[in-house]
């Protein structure tokens, strides 16, 4: 029995999930998009990182001018701008690149951050850093396909889910509509 | 006038005033000028009395100066300096009457009428002026007289006990042409012109020769227009006894801030940066400071922002004395009560709360900019400081991230088939492109030395999909970005 695709997806509001793997910035951004229709969203990620985000890359998506970006210098200022926003609810969304494996403590107070200003949080993490707080946890894989011309092709696959069963699904972004479909598998 | 009062104006001029703000700072021994680039030359602006007694004169070129004078020590000139230091002189100025203003660049305008029995009558006072001027280190020349037109005379031109009527046209704050022109007529004096027949020089001069005239003659009036001083939007407490509790600090800066925001509401003003300084009872003092991510002025909202900076003050033996300060004020207009909008609000209390974390300037939003180049395509602004902008443009798919390249081997104008990039194996299964973009030559950047680049849409069979690009005129092949 697997979990229905719109039971999880436009992520549980007032908490915190996870997603990893190639694609978890493309999972974050589709996310937010199908999340909330206006309303800005804080995206936290730590002064030292060298890359960045892209405007015009996130147009497809949602208005580019909705995203507000946090430099924090450290992990620790991270995460304490990360529940200040969560617990105020002035933003629908906070995306939280996480670079070291949060501890019990720090999983759960965001989660009752989260729960406080009925925000939803989303850790942006590496493969195996995963907290048990999480509500949910993604592994995001874009895939490749002969068959189609379409680019936006990619693998979800939820590995930890609290309330309910696990399941996987390869999804497409639709720019015209803005909306994830669900496509079926091709057959092996 | 006032009846039987007799209307008494003082003219202060500091003819060297630039040269002498300089000089209080850091005295010189030798020749010293000020010079200032006009018309692309430097020329003397100012200088002091040692400079002036070696032939060197205003105006002068800074070249012939130095050529007369190769010890002169010299400085470029700041004009706001001196303004602001002539503002500092009227503010000292008003110790002598209310009335002062400022005239022209370099000289100050008071109206004593009333007030010179305070310090013993006039000629007191105006040696008082004469005596503290000289003790600071100013060069001052003072007039007093029954108009502000004849003060200003007395000051420029006036020598021992002259009469108006035996200074020369110039006194008259005229025009140099004006001047020249009443010269060849024989004019020289204010006296020789109050006799000549004024129809004439109306109708060659203009109204504005005669108005001079009579201004400093008394016949018509001339006011000095005091200055207003700018609101300081500033409050303080001091305390019978030292306090220490967090709570206390809280409840007394919260009687501190009803009285500035009623101050900061009644100019229409906003607070934009607020700081809160504690003195110790052992003279240390403390500063909490409160940057805002818009201008505030609502003591229920700013009051609980300043509960982190409060809690992380070192009391010592206590405080017994705090003051409250907006040191940064903007414009805020007064607002409807009703209107809806809380939304902004909130997120601009979440930006300051953040913000006195980790820094104002760390928060940041996008914002287009014009370029086709994919780094300067866009800006990243502090979010307290923008405002956002939706102006975007964009014809063909960008990444959704961007980082610095990073080189991976390939050969030619084709995508390579397989590569390694970041410690993994990929194959090329679909490539779109080549797009390509010229740098801007009109702006050096480093990166784009390289010159054109080409870019490619890679879609490997391992799913990652990024964007390459391939230098044709300097070969090699970078990854600058991934797709979504």
């Amino acid at each position: 029995m697997r979990v229905d695709f719109h039971t999880v997806f436009p992520l549980r509001r007032g908490r915190v999930h996870e997603a990893y793997g190639p694609g978890s910035v493309g999972f974050a951004v589709m996310s937010f998009a199908a999340m909330a229709a206006s309303g800005a969203c804080l995206w936290i990620r730590e002064g030292w990182l060298s890359d960045t985000l892209t405007p015009q890359g996130l147009l497809p998506f949602f208005d580019p001018a909705r995203v507000l970006l946090a430099r924090p210098k450290d992990q620790t200022d991270a995460l304490a701008v990360a529940e200040e926003a969560l617990k105020d609810g002035a933003v629908p969304a906070v995306i939280i690149e996480i670079t070291r494996p949060l501890n019990l403590r720090e999983g759960r107070r965001l989660q009752l951050a989260a729960k406080a200003g009925g925000t939803t949080g989303l850790c942006l993490i590496s493969e195996g850093m995963g907290s048990n707080a999480a509500e949910t946890r993604w592994h995001v894989a874009p895939i490749f396909t002969t068959q189609s011309e379409d680019s936006t092709l990619m693998r979800w696959e939820i590995k930890k889910n609290k309330s309910g069963t696990n399941g996987a699904w390869n999804v497409r972004w639709d720019s015209k509509t803005r909306r994830v479909h669900v496509v079926s598998p091709v057959g092996e | 006038m006032f009846d039987g009062i007799r209307k008494r104006v003082v003219c202060m001029w500091f003819p060297r005033l630039a040269s002498d703000r300089v000089l209080r700072a850091r005295p010189v021994n030798g020749p010293f000028a000020i010079t200032l680039k006009s018309n692309n030359t430097e020329r003397i602006y100012c200088l002091n009395e040692t400079a002036e007694g070696l032939g060197l004169t205003r105006g002068m070129s800074f070249a012939d100066a130095r050529a007369f004078c190769p010890d002169l020590i010299s400085q470029p000139a700041r004009p706001d300096l001196d303004a602001r230091f002539l503002a500092t002189l009227r503010r000292w100025a008003t110790r002598y009457c209310p009335w002062v203003g400022r005239d022209g660049l370099d000289g100050l305008v008071l109206d004593v009428t009333g007030s010179t029995h305070l310090w013993g009558g006039e000629a007191e006072m105006l040696a008082d002026i004469e005596s503290r001027a000289m003790r600071s280190g100013l060069t001052l020349r003072l007039g007093c007289a029954a108009t502000r037109g004849a003060a200003w005379a007395f000051a420029h031109f006036g020598t021992g006990t002259a009469s108006l009527t035996d200074l020369p046209v110039a006194a008259l704050r005229l025009e140099e042409a004006t001047v020249t022109a009443l010269q060849r007529l024989g004019l020289r004096s204010v006296g020789d012109l109050a006799e000549a027949a004024r129809a004439p020089l109306t109708r060659r001069f203009g109204p504005d020769l005669l108005l001079r005239l009579d201004q400093a003659m008394g016949h018509v009036p001339e006011p000095v227009t005091p200055e207003v001083e700018p609101p300081r939007f500033a409050t303080r407490m001091s305390l019978p006894d030292p306090i220490g509790l967090t709570e206390d600090v809280m409840g007394l800066t919260a009687r501190l801030l009803t009285p500035l925001c009623d101050k900061l509401n009644r100019y229409e003003m906003g607070a934009r940066r607020l700081t809160l300084t504690l003195r110790r009872v052992d003279q240390g003092s403390q500063q909490v400071e409160l940057r805002l991510a818009a201008p505030l002025r609502d003591p229920h909202r700013i009051l609980p922002l300043f509960e982190r900076g409060v809690g992380e003050v070192d009391a010592g033996f206590g405080i017994d004395q705090i003051r409250l300060e907006a040191t940064h004020v903007e414009p805020l207009a007064v607002q409807q009560i009703g209107s809806v909008q809380t939304s902004p609000d909130q997120l601009n209390d979440l930006i300051t709360r953040i913000g006195t974390r980790i820094g104002l300037e760390n928060i940041q939003r996008l914002l287009p900019a014009d370029s086709h180049i994919p780094e300067r395509s866009f800006t990243i602004a502090p979010a307290a400081f923008s405002v956002p902008r939706s102006a975007w443009s964009c014809l063909r798919p960008r990444p959704l991230r961007l980082f610095p390249p990073e080189p991976i081997a390939g050969h030619g104008a084709e995508p390579p088939a397989r590569f390694r990039w970041r410690r993994m194996s990929l194959t090329t299964g679909r490539a779109i492109g080549p797009e390509r973009i010229a740098p801007e030559w009109w702006l050096p950047d480093e990166a784009w030395r390289s010159g054109l680049r080409d870019y490619w849409r890679i879609e490997t069979r391992e799913g990652r999909r990024l964007w390459l690009y391939h230098t044709p005129q300097n070969p090699g092949w970078f990854v600058q970005g991934e797709f979504a």
